[in-house]
């Protein structure tokens, strides 16, 4: 059963199409990188997905579950908050909530969202506790327990990157998503997220990232996408799509590449 | 002249009283309807948008005086309506035309913090009502504490066209020494009141911006 299946997902803004019917599924445990020019959709594809932007057409389905149909676009407030958190995005301005320190910008999206349950009322200390111990314990896992208490504008913006990995986690996503996370970051930074994302790889996290990181994405990926055009324009392992692309575009969006890095 | 002086005192004390009055109720009135002010006039809703623009421009685009002159003679000139309590009038001017104006300060700091911040508090599964008021409303708070300081202090000062409908603040009180018995000093002491007030203010809003800088963004 695959965990999401996109179904022939489109989008304009105006005139402009920028997805022109992307289709895919992914299965649990799939690590799946996003390649591909400016432009070609990668992250409208993201932001649809997370119902950021609403596609004009296609289907969108978790574990077998139509959670999203263009052509019954009237969901609800509700329905789209439900279906949101399935899904976990990290954003390439990390996003997080500056009047917050790092454990409460971690927390405070379970807390609100367990005000909502029955149980609440009547656990509310245990539930709370509960939180803030899972929140402490994602933080160790991104290597940031010493700054628990900290502000985001007394972090790096790596430090900042993995807060904003660990504030989407907290919600425990079935898939996580990471639009460019380390393109807002300097060189020497983007090796930090890097290496969380894989350790959230080896420990079989289902992850979906649109990078410009090729290296990188070769070697933590199982599955990778190139994109172009707003179509998906070759797909598979990274040892076909990366080292012998059949696609002219991913052919020459690779040569750019190497050209630019000198290999 | 310590008689005089006491008396006087006295006197402008009572004024100052009313001024603090006007100054108060307006001030904790007019920011809550400020806020629903701009929600109107950002509603995606246009009609609402553009009747609530076309207000505050009204309100903006007048003098306060004037305002406070329709607001307690208007009723009973034009409709014949027994005359409210000269405060009441006042207030009621006073709280929609400084409601107008910090509408258009609440609309700058909303306008002004990131999309990525509502588009962050979304994808946690939070509601609208979640992400206004759990994560915006704080940053916008911060952003607008500098020119609703201004705003503020001029709210101080702008108490003194009550005496235009003979509500009796300080400096109505302070004039009267000058027609009534030819004394001028009190007008200044008059000023003296105001100056200690708005600077306890000044130091009170730099009180407040220097807690709310403990983050940046």
């Amino acid at each position: 059963m695959a965990i999401l299946k996109i179904e022939n997902l489109h989008k304009s803004f105006g005139k402009t199409e920028v997805l022109c019917g992307v289709s895919f599924e992914i299965e649990k445990g799939d690590v799946v990188s996003i390649l591909g020019s400016s432009g070609s959709g990668k992250t409208t594809l993201l932001r649809c997905i997370n119902f950021l932007d609403r596609a004009d057409a296609g289907k969108i389905y978790v574990e077998d579950k139509e959670v999203f149909n263009a052509k019954l676009s009237n969901l609800s407030a509700k329905d789209i908050r439900k279906n949101q958190l399935n899904f976990g995005l990290v954003f390439q301005q990390f996003n997080l909530f500056p009047q917050y320190n790092v454990l409460d910008n971690v927390t405070i999206a379970p807390k609100l969202l367990a005000k909502e349950s029955s149980e609440y009322k009547r656990n509310k200390k245990e539930i709370t506790e509960k939180i803030e111990e899972n929140a402490k314990a994602l933080l160790e896992r991104v290597g940031l327990s010493a700054k628990l208490l900290n502000y985001p504008c007394e972090l790096s913006g790596g430090q900042q990157q993995r807060v904003s990995i660990a504030r989407a986690l907290a919600l425990n996503p079935k898939v996580l998503f990471f639009d460019e996370p380390t393109s807002a970051l300097d060189p020497e930074l983007t090796g930090e997220i890097l290496k969380v994302i894989k350790d959230l790889a080896l420990k079989n996290t289902t992850m979906v990232i649109v990078t410009h990181e090729i290296e990188f994405a070769k070697n933590v990926s199982n599955r990778i996408i190139f994109m172009d055009g707003g179509v998906i324009a070759e797909d598979g392992a990274p040892s076909e799509v990366i080292d012998n692309p059949k696609n002219e575009r991913t052919k020459a969006f690779l040569s750019k590449f190497n050209e630019l890095n000198g290999n | 002249m310590f008689p005089v002086l006491q008396e006087v005192t006295l006197h402008l004390s009572e004024g100052f009283i009313t001024t603090f009055r006007i100054f108060i109720i307006t001030l904790l009135l007019s920011l809550p309807l400020g806020l629903i002010i701009t929600f109107g006039s950002m509603s995606k809703f246009k009609p609402l948008s553009y009747i609530i623009k076309t207000f505050v421009w009204i309100i903006r685009g007048t003098p306060l005086m004037l305002q406070v002159i329709i607001v307690f003679y208007g009723p009973g000139l034009l409709w014949q309506l027994p005359a409210m309590a000269r405060m009441n009038a006042v207030l009621i001017a006073f709280v929609i035309n400084y409601a107008a104006y910090f509408s258009e300060i609440f609309r700058g700091g909303i306008e002004s913090i990131p999309k990525g911040q509502y588009e962050a508090g979304q994808v946690l599964g939070m509601t609208k009502a979640q992400v206004f008021f759990k994560v915006v409303l704080f940053q916008v708070i911060k952003r607008v504490v500098p020119p609703m300081g201004n705003e503020i202090i001029t709210l101080v000062k702008d108490t003194s066209l009550a005496r235009i409908i003979s509500v009796p603040e300080i400096i109505m009180v302070a004039q009267d020494y000058v027609s009534g018995q030819a004394l001028i000093w009190p007008l200044f002491y008059s000023g003296l009141f105001y100056l200690v007030f708005s600077g306890i203010l000044t130091i009170l809003l730099g009180y407040t911006e220097k807690k709310l800088n403990y983050y940046r963004g």
